[in-house]
C-alpha cells in the first residue's frame, strides 16, 4: 500500500516513536502534583512546551497543548471572541478555512455574533484586499486565516493579512495545521493553532498559542491546567513525542520539502498530459511542498478512490459522497473548480519516487475504465 | 454568514448570492433551445448529459440543465470554463435545485 494521504495524517515520525516509548515510562504521572514522578512529568511537559514554543516563534508561557488541532481552533476562535466581546462581535474568515474554524463561526452566530466570509480566487488564495476591507469594518473582533490550504495546498497571504489586522487593531488567528514542521511559521499572528499528527507526532495533541496581551477568555469551564486555557489532564507522553517530531521534522524540512515539491510538481505536470480532461487545482507556485489536487471530468470521486485503493493507493477526495457528506468540499466550491472526480495526493515524509511513478502509471487506466462504465467515450 | 465579493473580476460569488437571495429571482433573458432534466441525478451525470447534448443546439444557443445535486451548481460553470463554453446564469427552481444556463460557444 502506497500511503499518499499525509495531509489527513502523517505517519508517526521515528523520533516521535522513540520519544513516546520513553515518555510512557517516564512521564505518566500527574504533572500538577508535588512528588518525584510528578515533577518529572512536569519537567518533560515544560521542556516540550519550550521546544514547541521555540520552533513556532512563541514564548513558552504563550503555548498551551490541546487534545487536537480542532480543539485548538475552537478554543482559539471562541476564546478570543469572548475576550473581545465588548470591542465587537464580527468574526472574519476566509471561505477555505478548515471546517473547525467555520464550525466555531456557526457557534458564534448562534450566540448572536456576526461572521463575514472572504472569498478566494480560482487558485484558492484569499483576496488580500477584500480580507483587509473586512477586518477594517467597525466591530471586527477576530480574523482567521490558514497558512496554507489543507485540500489544495495553496499558500495564503498571511503577511498581508497580518499587516491589515495590525492596522485595524484586530487580532489574527493563524491556523498553521497544514504547514507547521514543513515551512517556517510566519510571524504577525495573535493566536496560532496547529496539530501534531500533521507533522508526524501522535494524534491527540494540538497547539494553541496566544500572544501576550491578546485578550482571551475560556469558552469552557476552567481548571488549573495549561495556564487555564485547556481543561483536563495533559497527555504528557504524547506531547513529548509531538515536540520531538516537530524538532526532527523542522530540521529535515528544507531538504525533504524540496524533494517532495519536485515530486508534486511532476504529478502536476504529468497528470494532465496522461489523462484527458483533467483540471489540476491550487496555485502552481505558491503552494505547500507535499499536496497536489486534481479533478477528472466525468468521473465519480468515490469510484476513483475505490479503484485507487484496489490498486494499492491511499488518497483522499473533496468530491461529495466520499466523506459521508452529500455536499462537495466547501474549499472546491469556494474556488469554483470542478468538485467531482477530485483526488488529493499528499506525500508523506520519505515517500519513494517509485510510489509516485506507479501512481502515474495506474491512474490513466483507472480513469478510462470509470469513464467508459458511465458511457463516456 | 455573508460572503464578500472578491472585487468584481470574480463573478462566482455573485452566483452564490443569487442562489442565496431568492427574494429577487432574476429571469432568463433568453429562452433555452434545449432543456436537460438531470434532477435527482448525482454529479458527474448532469455534466455528462450536458457534454453529450450541447451540440444539439446551434452555436450561440442556450442549454438549460435542471439539476439538484449541490455539486452541479459549481461543476456546470467549472465545466464551461474548462470547455470554453459560457455559463450564462443559474436560476433557482421553486422545487429546489437550479436551472443552469449554458451558451454553446463553438
Amino acid at each position: 500500500m502506497a500511503y499518499l494521504d499525509a495531509a489527513s495524517t502523517e505517519p508517526l515520525h521515528p523520533a516521535a516513536r522513540d520519544a513516546l516509548l520513553t515518555a510512557i515510562d517516564a512521564g505518566w504521572a500527574d504533572p500538577a502534583r508535588l512528588y518525584g514522578t510528578a515533577r518529572r512529568a512536569q519537567m518533560l511537559l515544560e521542556r516540550a512546551r519550550a521546544e514547541v514554543a521555540e520552533l513556532i516563534g512563541a514564548r513558552a508561557d504563550e503555548v498551551s497543548f490541546t487534545s487536537s488541532g480542532t480543539q485548538a481552533v475552537h478554543l482559539g476562535v471562541l476564546g478570543t471572541l469572548a475576550g473581545r466581546r465588548r470591542v465587537g462581535r464580527l468574526l472574519v474568515a476566509s471561505a477555505v478555512e478548515h471546517s473547525s474554524v467555520l464550525h466555531a463561526g456557526q457557534v458564534h452566530e448562534r450566540d448572536g455574533g456576526e461572521v463575514e466570509i472572504v472569498g478566494v480566487g480560482l487558485t484558492g488564495r484569499v483576496d488580500a484586499e477584500a480580507f483587509a476591507a473586512a477586518v477594517a469594518r467597525p466591530g471586527a473582533a477576530l480574523a482567521c486565516l490558514q497558512t496554507a490550504n489543507h485540500e489544495v495546498g495553496t499558500l495564503q497571504p498571511v503577511e498581508d493579512a497580518a499587516r491589515a489586522c495590525r492596522e485595524a487593531g484586530v487580532p489574527l488567528l493563524v491556523d498553521a495545521a497544514q504547514s507547521a514542521g514543513r515551512l517556517p511559521v510566519p510571524g504577525g499572528w495573535s493566536v496560532l493553532t496547529a496539530s501534531a499528527h500533521k507533522w508526524g507526532g501522535p494524534a491527540g495533541v494540538g497547539v494553541l498559542a496566544v500572544r501576550k496581551g491578546v485578550r482571551w477568555r475560556s469558552p469552557l469551564p476552567e481548571d488549573e491546567r495549561e495556564r487555564r486555557r485547556v481543561p483536563g489532564f495533559e497527555n504528557v507522553p504524547a506531547i513529548v513525542a509531538a515536540a520531538a517530531a516537530l524538532r526532527a521534522r523542522s530540521a529535515e524540512a528544507e531538504a525533504e520539502g524540496r524533494r517532495l515539491s519536485a515530486l508534486t510538481a511532476r504529478i502536476r505536470a504529468e497528470v494532465p498530459r496522461l489523462v484527458p480532461d483533467v483540471e489540476v487545482v491550487g496555485d502552481p507556485d505558491l503552494r505547500l511542498p507535499h499536496i497536489v489536487t486534481f479533478s477528472c471530468l466525468y468521473v465519480e470521486g468515490e469510484a476513483l478512490l475505490t479503484e485507487l485503493d484496489k490498486a494499492g493507493f491511499a488518497v483522499s477526495s473533496g468530491s461529495s459522497c466520499t466523506a459521508s457528506t452529500l455536499r462537495p468540499s466547501h474549499v472546491l466550491e469556494a474556488m469554483g473548480v470542478l468538485t467531482h472526480g477530485n483526488v488529493r495526493v499528499s506525500l508523506p515524509r520519505g515517500v519513494s519516487e517509485d510510489d509516485v511513478d506507479r501512481f502515474l502509471a495506474v491512474l490513466p487506466g483507472i480513469v478510462r475504465r470509470i469513464r467508459s462504465s458511465l458511457g463516456v467515450r | 454568514m455573508w460572503r464578500r465579493r472578491p472585487d468584481g473580476r470574480d463573478t462566482r460569488t455573485d452566483r452564490h448570492r443569487e442562489a442565496e437571495e431568492p427574494e429577487a429571482p432574476p429571469q432568463p433573458a433568453e429562452p433555452p433551445a434545449l432543456t436537460i432534466d438531470a434532477l435527482g441525478r448525482k454529479c458527474p451525470i448532469p455534466i455528462i448529459m450536458l457534454a453529450e447534448r450541447i451540440n444539439q443546439v446551434p452555436v450561440r444557443g442556450v442549454v438549460a440543465v435542471l439539476a439538484d445535486d449541490p455539486a452541479a451548481f459549481t461543476d456546470v460553470p467549472a465545466w464551461c470554463r474548462l470547455k470554453s463554453h459560457e455559463h450564462v446564469a443559474s436560476y433557482e427552481l421553486p422545487q429546489g435545485g437550479w436551472s443552469i444556463h449554458v451558451r454553446r460557444n463553438y
